[in-house]
C-alpha cells in the first residue's frame, strides 16, 4: 500500500446563526468557521473523524490548494490515502477553531455591531467551547457520533474534552502529546510570549488593526520562545551545536550562531501570517484547560462520563508534555476501567514529534486505526 | 490462533469475565484469549515497540513501560488476577514486581523457565552454561539475568509473604508429575497475598 497525498483540496466555510454561549460568560453570533474534509461520508455515516488543531495551525490538516501548491495540510504525513488516518476508509474533517486566524471568526473579524475589528473586545474562547462549536459543524455534516476525534498537544486536549462532553459523540479519543492540564512551567512559558505581544509598542491594547500595524516584534519573541519548547536539548544540539555564520567571534549583537539564525527566521516568519489577539487567545485556551478544575482536581472524577475508548502517546524528550503528564490521563482512565492503549515513544525530537513521520509513532496510529476500521462497514 | 501450551493453562486459572493485568504481555495473545473466550476485560503491559503496536491493532488496552518501573498506574486491589509469564526471570527487581503483583490483585499467577532441569545440570557439569529452547541465550547475551528452580521460587514466595494457591510444571508442553523439579521446563505458580 503506497500513502499518498491528498491531492488538491477545498476549504469552506459554514456559517452559525444561533449564538454560542461561552464558558467565560457572553455569547458569540453570528459566526464562521473554516472547515476542510478528506475522504467520503459513508451511508450511516460512522466513518468521520474529527482532527482538531493545536496552537498555530488550522482546518487545512491534509493536501494541497490549488492556488498554493506549496501549502502542504500541517498534517499531511497522518492524513491521506493509505496514511495512518487512511482517507480511502475515513471521512476526516478540520476544523479552525473560533479565535484563530485562519478563516474562522476571530479577533481580525469585524464586529458587526460595530463595523471594526473585534481586536481586544474578542471575548476569551476555551477548549470546551470549542468543543462545542465543533460539535456544531458534526451537526451540519450529519455526524451523529464521529469514529475518532484526534489531534497532537492541544489538539490532544480537545479530544479528550470531547470524550468528556460529548461522551455519546465520540468511539475513540486519540490524544498525542497531550496533558490533563498544563503545569506552572507551561503557564509560565506563555505568559512570556504574551508579555512580549503585549509590551510591543505597536500591539495598542489589542487594537492594531485600526492603527495599520501589527506587533510583529513580540509575535517573533513569542514565537522564538515557543519554538525552544517545542524541540528537545538533544535535538537542538544536533542541528545546530554552536556552529557559527562566520569562522570567527565578531564581538557584536547581530547573528553570530546558526541557532539565532534559525529561531530569527522562525520568529520572523510566524509574525508574517499569525495574528497576536490569536495568540494571546489560544495561550489562554492552554492555561485555562483543566477538566478536573470541576471535580476538585480529581482527574479520575472528571474523567468518569468519557466512554470513548482512547489511545495515546507521547514522546521521551518531550519536556513540553511530558509523557508523565500522558501517563496521568492514562492512570485516570485505567482507574474508570476505560478501555486505553498508550504508546511511549522514544523518538529524538522533543514535543515537534507529534507532527514528524516516525515510523513507530505512526505505526501505533495506523495499527489502531486499522481496528477501529473493523468496527464499521467500509 | 492457538495459544502457547503455558498460556493456555494460565488462561484457565482466570475465571471468566473477570478483570486481568498481563506484564509483559507480548503480542497480546493471552489478553486477546481472555477477551474472546472468557470475556475479561483486561489490561496489558509492555515494553516493545512491535509488541504493542500488534496489541493495538488487535483493539487490546495496553500500557507501554518498563515493568522495572513498578505498577504505579495501577491501584490497589483493581483486579482479580495479574499474570506475569516468562518474564519474571528478566526483571531487575523480582521481589518488588511479585509484591507490586500482590498489591493491585486478589491472584498472582507467574509462569517461568525451570533452571533446575537436569539437562541445564549435565550442561553444567559438563563445564557449560546451558543453551536451550527455554533458555535459548548465550550466557553473554541473555536478557535472563534472574534465573531460578522451583524450590528456589517457593522460598522467596514465602518469603514475600505469598501464598501459592496452585503449580503446573510442563516439559516440552505437557503436565509433569514425576521428578518436577528436574523435569519441569516451564513452571507456572499461581499465588494469593497471605
Amino acid at each position: 500500500m503506497s500513502a499518498r497525498s491528498v491531492g488538491v483540496v477545498t476549504p469552506q466555510t459554514m456559517k452559525f446563526d444561533a449564538p454560542l454561549e461561552l464558558t467565560s460568560g457572553p455569547s458569540i453570533a453570528p459566526y464562521e468557521l473554516a472547515v476542510e474534509t478528506y475522504g467520503r461520508l459513508n451511508a450511516d455515516c460512522s466513518n468521520a473523524v474529527l482532527i482538531c488543531h493545536a496552537l498555530n495551525a488550522s482546518h487545512h490538516v491534509a493536501g494541497v490548494y490549488a492556488d498554493a501548491p506549496d501549502k502542504l495540510g500541517w498534517w499531511d504525513n497522518m492524513v491521506g490515502p493509505g496514511k495512518p488516518v487512511d482517507t480511502e476508509r475515513f471521512f476526516v474533517v478540520g476544523v479552525n477553531n473560533l479565535g484563530s486566524c485562519f478563516g474562522s471568526t476571530g479577533p481580525m473579524s469585524i464586529d458587526r455591531t460595530t463595523g471594526t475589528p473585534y481586536g481586544a473586545r474578542f471575548p476569551v474562547v476555551t477548549v470546551e467551547d470549542w468543543v462545542h462549536a465543533q460539535a456544531r459543524v458534526a451537526d451540519v455534516l450529519r455526524i451523529r457520533q464521529w469514529a475518532a476525534v484526534m489531534g497532537g498537544s492541544l489538539g490532544g486536549m480537545q479530544a479528550l474534552s470531547w470524550a468528556i462532553q460529548y461522551p455519546q459523540r465520540v468511539r475513540h479519543c486519540v490524544a498525542i502529546a497531550a496533558a490533563p492540564r498544563l503545569s506552572a512551567q507551561n503557564i509560565a512559558f506563555n505568559e512570556v510570549a504574551r508579555t512580549a505581544i503585549r509590551s510591543d509598542p505597536d500591539f495598542h491594547g489589542g487594537d492594531y488593526y485600526a492603527h495599520g500595524v501589527v506587533p510583529k516584534r513580540g509575535l517573533r519573541v513569542a514565537r522564538m520562545i515557543g519554538h525552544i519548547t517545542y524541540l528537545s536539548g538533544a535535538d537542538m544540539a544536533e542541528k545546530f551545536g554552536r556552529a557559527m555564520r562566520t569562522d570567527d567571534y565578531q564581538f557584536h549583537y547581530d547573528v553570530e550562531f546558526e541557532v539565532e539564525s534559525y529561531l530569527r527566521y522562525q520568529g520572523d516568519k510566524f509574525s508574517e501570517y499569525f495574528d497576536a489577539n490569536t495568540y494571546l487567545l489560544i495561550t489562554r485556551a492552554l492555561d485555562y484547560f483543566d477538566p478536573a478544575r470541576h471535580t476538585g482536581g480529581n482527574l479520575v472524577q472528571a474523567l468518569a462520563p468519557a466512554t470513548a475508548k482512547f489511545l495515546l502517546a507521547s514522546f521521551s524528550t518531550d519536556w513540553r508534555f511530558p509523557p508523565e503528564r500522558s501517563r496521568e490521563i492514562v492512570e485516570a482512565l485505567i482507574e474508570n476501567e476505560r478501555d486505553v492503549a498508550y504508546a511511549e515513544i522514544d523518538a529524538p525530537h522533543g514535543h515537534d514529534a507529534f507532527l514528524l513521520e516516525d515510523p513507530r509513532y505512526h505505526r501505533v496510529v495506523r495499527a489502531y486505526f486499522d481496528n477501529i476500521a473493523t468496527e464499521f462497514s467500509q | 490462533m492457538t495459544l502457547r501450551v503455558d498460556l493456555a493453562q494460565i488462561a484457565e486459572w482466570v475465571a471468566p469475565k473477570s478483570r486481568v493485568l498481563d506484564l509483559g504481555c507480548g503480542d497480546g495473545s493471552l489478553l486477546a484469549h481472555l477477551r474472546d473466550a472468557k470475556s475479561c476485560h483486561g489490561y496489558g503491559v509492555e515494553i516493545d515497540d512491535d509488541h504493542v503496536a500488534r496489541c493495538v491493532k488487535h483493539g487490546l488496552n495496553v500500557v507501554q513501560q518498563n515493568l522495572d518501573a513498578g505498577l504505579r498506574l495501577f491501584a490497589d486491589g483493581m483486579f482479580d488476577t495479574v499474570v506475569l509469564s516468562q518474564t519474571l526471570q528478566a526483571m531487575h527487581n523480582v521481589e518488588g514486581i511479585l509484591r507490586e503483583m500482590a498489591r493491585v490483585a486478589r491472584q498472582g499467577i507467574v509462569s517461568f523457565p525451570n533452571f533446575g532441569h537436569w539437562r541445564h545440570a549435565v550442561s553444567l557439569l559438563a563445564g557449560r552454561m546451558p543453551v536451550t529452547k527455554q533458555i535459548p541465550y548465550q550466557w553473554y547475551d541473555t536478557p535472563n539475568i534472574h534465573l531460578c528452580t522451583l524450590r528456589d521460587f517457593e522460598i522467596l514466595t514465602a518469603r514475600v509473604g505469598l501464598v501459592i494457591t496452585g503449580r503446573t510444571v510442563l516439559a516440552e508442553g505437557r503436565p509433569v508429575t514425576v521428578a518436577p523439579a528436574l523435569r519441569a521446563t516451564v513452571a507456572i505458580y499461581r499465588f494469593e497475598a497471605r
